[in-house]
């Protein structure tokens, strides 16, 4: 798309243009695969979703204009409220504590050592996992017909830790996200950390600096391009959560844990109404599309 | 160097028209008029939980047709969605399946053909669960045949009965008395409970609470399927005694956070009293249980009997190429064979009216008790009704279980207009 952009004959006063032109063809050649997927299977579909936001979409048969309704439908909608809510509890729970454990992690395996390939290994291996096996797992370790921890935690009695209350269906998605997540994170970190080059520590120490101080002073600030970065990850993964919540609480106990792309789904798959569906998700692209910009801005100033 | 350009273009564009053919493939087969059984390859679509009926039907069809039906099953929760995607690729099946209730959705969404003159030509016509029929309809077109029926009744332990002193050869003819029966046999203590119910679970609720209020001569919804009335006295009675028996701890304790998948298991653990569940499950619990199961029809408060006329609709998909062939499929499975041989062999309930009693189920009283049940039951008829009551995130779910476990009177008075609401989309 962009690279196709030198297209334009462009007169160059002094260089030779026939060799360079010749190059930007080339360019635009190997980018052409790229640039028809990305346009196949990202732009064609994103203004497919605009463009359904603005109309009464039924499944079969033509659509009808009716630009501003779904929008405007949105801030009746009750079940959309508690969900926008949840989500962002939901968000700052995780990435708080997802970003804590993972950088702990990789601070505890940064140096070589006895032991720390194991450790190493031991920590990723969750992502080795699929997200959805994964809240599967969860979900039968937590029941309380054949799993182990109901038993453990509540003896003979009943417990029902993924749908019993708000707190700990919540409880159980985060905790499920911490393990199947932590370890991922950790090795972007860890990478982030192993590129502080070591004299840069040397020189601290000498000069007599704690631990802390080191930390503080030299590890998190040359950290900040990989703390962008992770934080971005977690911060737009969370505000699409759905596995954990569509297959571990069913967005239960009582619409508790209902997050945003559940009521999208909803929208559009059992309400049928796919142009309210396509609005909600504008809305949420955009926010996103905040989010990022504003992180994305921090990690270029710092990279400077 | 124009000509690497309009390469790579005239490349880019081959591979998009081949992609977008690819997409909308299949147009080349044109649906000319053919002998209803020519040999065509049927796909059928349906839940996990009719599965084994339409396979029944499906091997029965293919062994005397050339056309042979492919029958395909998805798990029920994800079912709905199955469907709408397909239908928005317009890559419907030549048949499918849906919980009746849904019927009115896709009915009015052109999900299925019109089959309005066809079923008017059919001899049986009249015969045919009538309350099924009228879900398959819109706008007075007929969309859709039953498929299989299945019935809420109370199911009991006899055994459990008997070691609480109860007569199992006579069930509970009121609601009133089922609570009695429920509290006796959880005198029995330890790990036994008097009743269960599906306490997180909008499906299962509608099923097995509504039959009560019908039979109390109370209504949930207007006919038009538009206005809901579960504010009203027989529907709160009804949720009152369930409630009072969770209190109780009659009800087994993981009844609140019943969402549907662990039902059927709790009733096959031969440690629940008495309970509504679907009528299909007498079946499927006599099969690996070593108690004895009694049944019984749904009452209300004092009296009376009713019951919710569940099961699955089956029409021809709008974009099927074979509707003359899929017609021959359902008109066969209306048909005498079809009824007795496959379905009323199978415990079955058969769809025709005329069918009830056939030489099958005078072989066992209690079918004839779920049979006779089907002329005092109803289908309930509204449009958006699984956004309103199935899905777990319906305003159903958060109005009963308000009702069960939190503010009743304000739940109901909310929920009836959120329900209202929600049918009215």
């Amino acid at each position: 798309m962009t690279l196709l952009a030198p297209a334009r004959p462009t007169v160059l006063p002094s260089a030779p243009p026939r060799r360079k032109r010749n190059k930007q063809w080339i360019g635009a050649l190997y980018a052409a695969p790229t640039a028809f997927v990305v346009g196949m299977f990202f732009v064609v579909p994103l203004a497919l979703v605009v463009w359904m936001s603005l109309h009464h979409w039924p499944l079969l048969g033509a659509p009808t204009l009716n630009v501003p309704d779904n929008y405007a439908g949105l801030g009746d909608d009750e079940l959309l409220r508690t969900a926008v809510w949840f989500t962002l509890k939901y968000t700052v729970v995780v990435t708080v504590l997802l970003f804590a454990l993972s950088f702990g992690l990789a601070l505890m395996v940064q140096h070589r050592g006895r032991g720390v390939g194991l450790l190493r290994t031991a920590f990723f291996l969750p992502a080795a996992v699929g997200f959805a096996s994964a809240s599967l797992l969860f979900l039968g370790l937590l029941s309380d017909e054949i799993g182990p921890v109901n038993d453990l935690l509540a003896g003979d009695g009943y417990l029902s830790l993924t749908s019993g209350s708000p707190n700990t269906a919540l409880g159980s998605a985060v905790v499920l996200v911490l393990w199947r997540f932590a370890g991922f994170n950790m090795l972007i970190l860890l990478t982030g950390l192993q590129a502080i080059p070591l004299d840069v520590y040397e020189a601290a120490r000498l000069d007599g600096a704690t631990r802390w101080q080191i930390f503080r002073r030299i590890t998190v600030p040359l950290m900040r391009p990989t703390i962008a970065l992770v934080l971005t990850l977690m911060i737009t993964g969370s505000l699409l959560a759905f596995d954990q919540f569509w297959i571990l609480t069913r967005g239960g106990p009582d619409n508790s844990t209902t997050s945003l792309v559940m009521v999208i789904y909803r929208e559009a798959f059992i309400e049928l109404d796919l142009g309210s569906a396509a609005a909600i998700s504008v809305v949420l692209l955009g926010v996103l599309i905040v989010f990022n910009a504003i992180q994305l801005g921090v990690l270029r100033r710092r990279s400077q | 160097m124009n000509r690497v350009l309009r390469g790579t273009v005239a490349a880019t564009l081959l591979l998009a028209g081949a992609l977008s053919t690819a997409a909308c493939g299949g147009d080349d087969e044109a649906a000319t008029p053919e002998a209803a059984d020519s040999g065509a390859t049927l796909t059928l679509w349906t839940r996990a939980a009719t599965e084994s009926v339409s396979k029944a039907y499906a091997a029965a069809y293919n062994a005397t047709h050339k056309n042979q039906v492919q029958v395909t099953a998805y798990p029920n929760e994800e079912y709905p969605a199955k469907l709408a995607s397909a239908a928005g690729a317009k890559a419907l099946p030549d048949l499918f399946a849906s919980d009746v209730v849904f019927a009115p959705q896709y009915a009015s969404q052109g999900l299925w053909l019109d089959i309005t003159d066809k079923f008017n030509a059919l001899p049986v016509k009249d015969e045919v669960a009538p309350a099924h029929v009228r879900n398959g309809t819109w706008n007075k077109k007929n969309y859709a045949v039953p498929h299989t029926i299945d019935m809420s009744v109370m199911l009991y332990n006899k055994d459990l009965f008997t070691k609480a002193g109860l007569d199992p050869e006579k069930p509970p003819t009121s609601l009133t008395e089922f609570a009695a029966a429920a509290r006796a046999v959880d005198k029995l203590g330890g790990d036994i409970n008097g009743t269960y119910f599906g306490g997180n679970c909008g499906g299962c609720n509608v099923f097995t609470l509504w039959p009560s209020v019908w039979a109390a001569g109370g209504d949930v919804m207007n006919a038009e399927g538009t206005a809901s009335t579960i504010d009203s006295k027989e529907m709160a009675e009804v949720f009152a005694l369930y409630r009072k028996l969770y209190e109780e701890g009659v009800a087994a304790p993981a009844s609140k956070d019943e969402a549907g998948p662990t039902w059927l298991g709790a009733l096959q653990s031969g440690k629940i009293g008495i309970a509504p569940a679907p009528s299909a499950w007498l079946g499927i619990i006599e099969e690996k249980a070593a108690f004895k199961v009694g049944i019984a029809p749904i009452s209300g408060i004092n009296g009376g009997e009713s019951t919710f006329v569940g099961g699955d609709s089956i029409g021809i998909g709008a974009t099927s190429k074979h509707a003359a062939q899929a017609w021959d499929f359902l008109a066969w499975t209306l048909g005498d064979e079809a009824q007795v041989e496959v379905v009323a062999k199978g415990k079955g309930v058969p769809t025709r009216t005329d069918l009830a009693s056939n030489k099958y189920s005078s072989a066992d009283p209690r079918i004839v008790t779920i049979n006779n049940l089907m002329g005092k039951g109803r289908t309930p008829y509204a449009k958006n009704f699984n956004a309103t009551y199935n899905d777990p995130q319906s305003p159903w779910n958060t109005a009963f279980r308000g009702a069960l476990f939190g503010d009743a009177q304000k739940s109901l008075g909310d929920g009836a207009s959120a329900l209202t609401a929600s049918l009215k989309k």
